[in-house]
């Protein structure tokens, strides 16, 4: 059994113009040492994803079904006590800005002895002595000193390596990144990315990394989660997805890369913008935006415009789309024609 | 990258904006002195008064309404002259103002814990919470801090007596002008809380696993205290001023134990009969006391609030 599984995750928000739904029929599995990547466009719920992993969505926002099996037990329903064992503990978690995510009037050292000690029995010597050790490993130079040092004192990279080293602090089994990297200047994208990968492939920690960034997903995950307005529209190998993306969404944002474009034109583009979750197209969410809506006979598919795509299995990946449904029906028709 | 050397507390106080920012401004330095100076009159009064004015045995009566230094009539061994007991006025002052300042910040020390406590929880906590606490404070804002304590302050004079009230005078004034003025601690403090709630080091902790309990207090309430400090200067003065009021309206100190306020009462009745030192120099020392620690508080605002720097 994997160490992740997650059925079916339904989050809404509970607002004044009744329920938004921000996630929907979300499901993936991650397994010790393996690494996901989700991407999907600002807003499309990979943050709330991440959150609700440790079902730490803020309100008005709650888990309405779904499950979230960890190490074989249920996360979604969970008391408050035993979540704060897994939360940091088991599952840690690595925010975008470490300009922020550090606070700013307790020290490095405080800040770190203070997790561990939410969670083990140990001293304060003791717990110093695991935090200079977790600094030395994320080659943080002088840790010695910077444990007394406040955040303010540090560089935005330092800073990170700070972070990375509190989310290994306890040896958890899972690193939930959401776009770790994002805030960081260019130059040290590369080197904390590959920090971060090192640790988690040293310490076999499985690893989800949200981001934006298609080109880190490629080199870096093995197998990744588009998100289109709250849904997982298409997941499978990452290798597969990128050379050969199912799902229109997904040939849309591979087709956006700039390497993609010939030089001396205009870089491709989806037309339009991802629909607020409040107020969602009908049918399939992307049918507005979507190149293959029409079908051979030039008419707009009805069941785009009327009906959510369910997921179809199509090679090793998942796709929600009703063209990709029709072709794998076909090719199915096919081929028992040809047993026959 | 280079060993950098920790400052320490010492050094980092010295390289402080706070430091820096008093040395430039004269009126903060005053200020400073001024109200050293009176705290430690206040705290060493029983060593500095040249008398005891709690002492019966010490008091005469035939040296009553005797007139400060330097008018004809006076007594040398009277600098500020007596009351219409003939305590010396000097050291009824030095001990009224212990009394004064004890009351004020004791009922700023309980305000700020009810205070801050609820502000902390309707902040983090939310919803719920949040409504009942704040309707409540809203209630305690509704009643003026004199209502609330003249309720009380007859209800206890009622019931249990005057000479009861007398002996615990301190302690109820203390939990009186405490419980009448907490909610301006809880406001501040949960519109700042709601601020630093949503920023990402509130998000880190809770992933961290750590308890809302540590969170509140650890984490949000440290990034809260500048305005807490600021307030505190101002309720500071407004405790000792309402303490005055109190004792004005006869709800405060028993006369036997003077507060700056009794003492500006005892001496209101002689103000006609030409004793106006009795009423005056404890009213300019309560007013000189109050003053400084507002501009204090003004210096501090200044300080704390980064969007005021003036570069």
């Amino acid at each position: 059994m994997a160490l992740l599984e997650v059925n079916n995750l339904d989050v809404r928000f509970a607002l004044r113009g009744g329920d938004v739904r921000a996630l929907r029929d979300v499901c993936f599995t991650l397994d010790r040492g393996e690494r996901l990547g989700i991407v999907g466009e600002s807003g499309a719920g990979k943050s709330v994803a991440a959150f609700s992993l440790l079902n730490l969505i803020a309100k008005p926002g709650y888990i309405a079904g779904g499950s979230i099996i960890f190490d074989g037990k249920e996360l979604s329903g969970m008391k408050d006590r035993g979540l704060r064992r897994v939360r940091g503990n088991r599952i840690s978690m690595i925010f975008q800005d470490p300009m922020m995510t550090l606070n700013p009037v307790l020290s490095i050292g405080e800040q770190m002895v203070e997790s561990l000690k939410a969670h083990r029995r140990i001293s304060t010597r003791e717990a110093r002595a695991i935090a200079l050790h977790k600094l030395n490993q994320v080659q943080i130079p002088s840790p010695e000193t910077r444990l007394d040092q406040y955040p303010h004192e540090l560089s935005g990279g330092m800073r990170q390596r700070v972070i990375i080293a509190i989310a290994l602090l306890l040896d958890p089994d899972i690193i939930i990144a959401d776009e770790p990297t994002t805030a960081l200047d260019v130059t040290i994208q590369a080197e904390i990315m590959d920090l971060l990968l090192e640790l988690c492939d040293k310490h076999n920690v499985g690893l989800v990394l949200i981001t934006h960034d298609l080109g880190v997903v490629s080199q870096v995950t093995q197998r990744m989660l588009v998100m289109y307005a709250g849904r997982v529209i298409e997941q499978g190998p990452t290798r597969e997805i990128i050379n050969g993306p199912q799902h229109p969404y997904t040939q849309g944002l591979i087709n956006a890369l700039p390497q993609m474009a010939t030089p001396g034109s205009r870089l491709n583009q989806i037309p339009g913008s991802m629909p607020s979750l409040s107020n969602l197209p009908s049918g399939c969410a992307f049918h507005p935006r979507c190149g293959f809506v029409n079908d051979a006979n030039g008419a707009p598919r009805k069941a785009c415009l009327d009906k959510v795509p369910g997921f179809v299995d199509s090679g090793n990946c998942r796709v929600a789309c009703h063209m990709v449904a029709e072709l794998v029906n076909q090719q199915q028709r096919d081929s028992r024609e040809e047993v026959l | 990258m280079s060993d950098t050397i920790v400052p320490g507390r010492w050094a980092r106080f010295r390289d402080s904006y706070l430091l820096y920012s008093f040395k430039r401004d004269l009126i903060a330095q005053v200020s400073l002195v001024i109200f050293a100076l009176l705290i430690f009159a206040a705290v060493f009064a029983p060593w500095l008064a040249p008398a005891n004015p709690y002492d019966l045995a010490q008091i005469d009566i035939l040296a009553s309404e005797l007139p400060p230094f330097w008018i004809d009539g006076a007594d040398p061994a009277y600098l500020m002259g007596t009351d219409a007991q003939g305590r010396d006025l000097l050291s009824t002052i030095l001990y009224g103002a212990r009394v004064s300042l004890i009351i004020g910040f004791g009922a700023v020390l309980m305000q700020a814990v009810i205070g801050v406590s609820f502000g902390l929880m309707a902040g983090y906590l939310g919803g719920r919470v949040d409504a009942f606490l704040m309707r409540l404070a809203d209630i305690q804002l509704s009643f003026s801090t004199l209502m609330v304590a003249i309720i009380v302050g007859a209800l206890v004079k009622a019931i249990f007596g005057g000479a009861t009230f007398s002996e615990y005078a301190v302690p109820l004034l203390v939990l009186i002008i405490g419980l009448a003025e907490w909610p301006q601690y809880a406001r501040t403090v949960r519109a700042s809380v709601l601020a630093e709630r949503s920023k990402e080091y509130v998000d880190a902790a809770r992933v961290m696993g750590l308890k809302s309990r540590r969170i509140m207090f650890r984490h949000i309430l440290p990034n809260t205290l500048s305005p807490i400090f600021v307030i505190s200067t101002v309720q500071v003065a407004n405790a000792i001023i309402s303490e005055a009021a109190l004792s004005f309206l006869g709800l405060g100190m028993p006369e036997t134990h003077p507060s700056l306020g009794s003492l500006i009462k005892s001496g209101f009745d002689y103000i006609q009969s030409g004793s106006w030192w009795i009423t005056l120099i404890p009213g300019a020392v309560l007013v000189i006391l109050v003053l400084v620690i507002n501009l204090l508080g003004d210096w501090l605002r200044d300080v704390l609030n980064p969007r005021l720097y003036k570069g």
